[in-house]
């Protein structure tokens, strides 16, 4: 497999991640390293093995529906970069 | 005070011999000290130490003190912990004081233990020698020259250099393992699924897991019973009966065998390390224990498969970094989607990055079944390959780490060397299966050498147990770099 510099930047705008022309070359060199490495996976054959996604098997729990946090919104908020009237501001998204 | 171990100290602190406060105090006054060379710690707060320090020792007069009350323990930087900054070791977390407690952190403070400091950390623990962290890196204490490992670098400098008698970790990948065994100390890794994971700043959801990282076997295992607990806000906590950790220590260790795996001990390690391991190994087998050759096909594939289910995992977990909540948000920005961009430009460093970019790659249309799942194919060989030597043994043994630590900036503009280092500690984070690393020796330059044990699940006492025979009768693990 090859990488492109448009795949690093297309990556990148998926991440939602700023990258300038000579990042996404530098990021090009050493994701395609790594990439070389990860190939080696390739050669071995695993068409029948059920994949594992977790070191336990286990099922997840359920709980009643009912209320178990409390309200700390204004603790939570405390830390935002930017708040009003209780809610996160964000530049407009509707015009 | 500065080499007792957690068992004396404990004693002393029960027998009003010493008190929190001043225990406390000598570890604060030692990071005032020395913390502006080594950086072990990212924050660190007198007031709020010692008022857990006065409530300990208040704890202690009243008669209801356990085994850790008053014991200050460093805690990694990736556990939230409520009124103290919380980094991960990121620019994008460098304002963020957590508003509430990881379960970890509820555990120790139940316990009375002292909250000594944060410590520094690789990046949202990407990176096996601290130099990924944006406040900048460790050094080895027993070479200032050298890295400390990571990302659970601070933790293993603060226990090898006598800042904290303990220190917490979490471990991804080694994050752990290797630290401890190049700072010349002990820490374990548990089963998947026995501490908890809330508030433990995410990096690989189904590797991450915490644990104790101290002088000795006896020492983790004092921690380990405080750490393991279920949670119900994990949702892979795992719900048991407790546990003794500390239950199984006095067993000899007749009749132990000793699994070898034989991709191990093949060519890699470096000649210093393979003669310390194996020294190692004859005293095992004057304690009794015997050694049989194992083997594990596929572990050699444990790095591919690492080095894309966690960053898989990274790249989603990571996306709730977007400046709207908490963290970094960047100055200026035209609209919704450049302030996203931008705040995550900014607030993530290099390594970061990358896994962010690899994890999202491997997870994109037309790669999916190709990388994420054929990896979690060959994790599921990977776990098939213990389970088999499981059959003919104990307990699996090898090196922690391929060579004693290197130089600070070796290795830090070639991630790909960087990520070999954890050849030999990544398997069991795949597993889920309980692995440590307890110091066995020294190389060039007095660099520490780790001895990797691997155990199979839930069987952490008996790990710990094998440590602490093998600590009885070596000194490696009282040895110290001040």
């Amino acid at each position: 497999m090859t990488l492109t510099v448009d795949d690093v930047k297309r990556i990148a705008d998926l991440a939602y991640i700023e990258i300038n022309e000579d990042e996404a070359h530098a990021a090009l060199t050493q994701l395609s390293g790594i990439f070389g490495l990860i190939e080696s996976m390739q050669a071995v054959d695993a068409s029948n093995v059920e994949p594992m996604s977790h070191a336990q098997s286990v099922t997840q729990r359920l709980r009643e529906d009912t209320v178990t946090e409390m309200d700390q919104r204004e603790l939570f908020q405390s830390i935002a970069p930017d708040v009003e009237a209780g809610l996160y501001l964000v530049p407009k998204v509707i015009e | 005070m500065l080499n007792a171990s957690l068992k004396q100290l404990s004693a002393q602190l029960a027998q009003k011999k010493i008190s929190s406060v001043e225990l406390t105090t000598e570890c604060l006054d030692r990071i005032k000290r020395l913390n502006p060379e080594y950086n072990a710690f990212i924050t660190v707060n007198e007031e709020m130490s010692l008022a857990q320090a006065q409530a300990a020792d208040a704890m202690i007069a009243s008669g209801q003190s356990g085994p850790l009350t008053g014991i200050p323990v460093a805690q990694k930087d990736i556990f939230c912990a409520k009124g103290w900054l919380t980094t991960c070791g990121s620019k994008m977390l460098s304002n963020f004081v957590s508003p509430y407690d990881a379960g970890v952190i509820e555990r120790f403070n139940a316990a009375g233990a002292v909250n000594i400091g944060k410590t520094n950390m690789d990046e949202f623990a990407m990176g096996s020698s601290n130099e990924t962290s944006y406040f900048g890196f460790v050094r080895n204490p027993w070479d200032i020259n050298a890295v400390p490992g990571g990302s659970s670098g601070g933790a293993a400098c603060a226990v090898a250099a006598r800042l904290a008698p303990a220190a917490t970790g979490t471990d991804t990948g080694g994050s752990i393992r290797q630290p401890a065994a190049l700072c010349g100390i002990s820490g374990i890794k548990p089963t998947y699924g026995l501490v908890s994971r809330y508030g433990m700043i995410a990096f690989a959801s189904s590797l991450d897991q915490g644990g104790p990282m101290a002088k000795s076997a006896e020492d983790l295992a004092m921690l380990l019973n405080v750490m393991v607990g279920f949670d119900v806000r994990d949702s892979t906590s795992l719900q048991r009966d407790v546990e003794d950790y500390a239950g199984e220590l006095q067993k000899p260790l007749h009749g132990l065998r000793i699994g070898l795996p034989k991709e191990y001990f093949a060519a890699g390690m470096s000649s210093e390390v393979e003669l310390a391991v194996t020294n190692a190994l004859e005293e095992f087998r004057k304690l009794g224990a015997q050694t049989i050759e194992v083997s594990l096909p596929n572990v050699p594939l444990s790095i591919p498969v690492y080095y894309v289910l966690a960053p898989a995992e990274a790249s989603s977990n990571l996306s709730r970094f977007d400046g709207v909540r908490y963290g970094h948000r960047a100055e200026s920005y035209t609209d919704l989607a450049d302030m996203y961009r931008k705040s995550r430009a900014q607030g993530f460093g290099a390594e970061v990055k990358r896994r962010i970019l690899i994890g999202t790659y491997v997870l994109s249309h037309g790669y999916y079944d190709a990388y994420y799942i054929k990896a979690q194919k060959l994790r599921r060989l990977i776990a098939q390959d213990f389970a088999d030597a499981y059959q003919q043994c104990d307990v699996i043994m090898g090196p922690t780490t391929p060579t004693v630590a290197f130089n600070l900036g070796e290795k830090s503009g070639d991630p790909i060397q960087m990520y070999l280092s954890d050849i030999y500690t990544s398997a069991a984070n795949l597993t889920g299966m309980p692995a440590m690393s307890i110091p066995v020796g020294f190389g060039e330059k007095k660099r520490p050498i780790g001895l990797h044990l691997i155990g199979n699940y839930f069987r952490e006492a008996q790990l710990l147990n094998i440590a602490h025979q093998y600590q009885q009768v070596t000194d490696w693990h009282v040895q110290s770099p001040v």
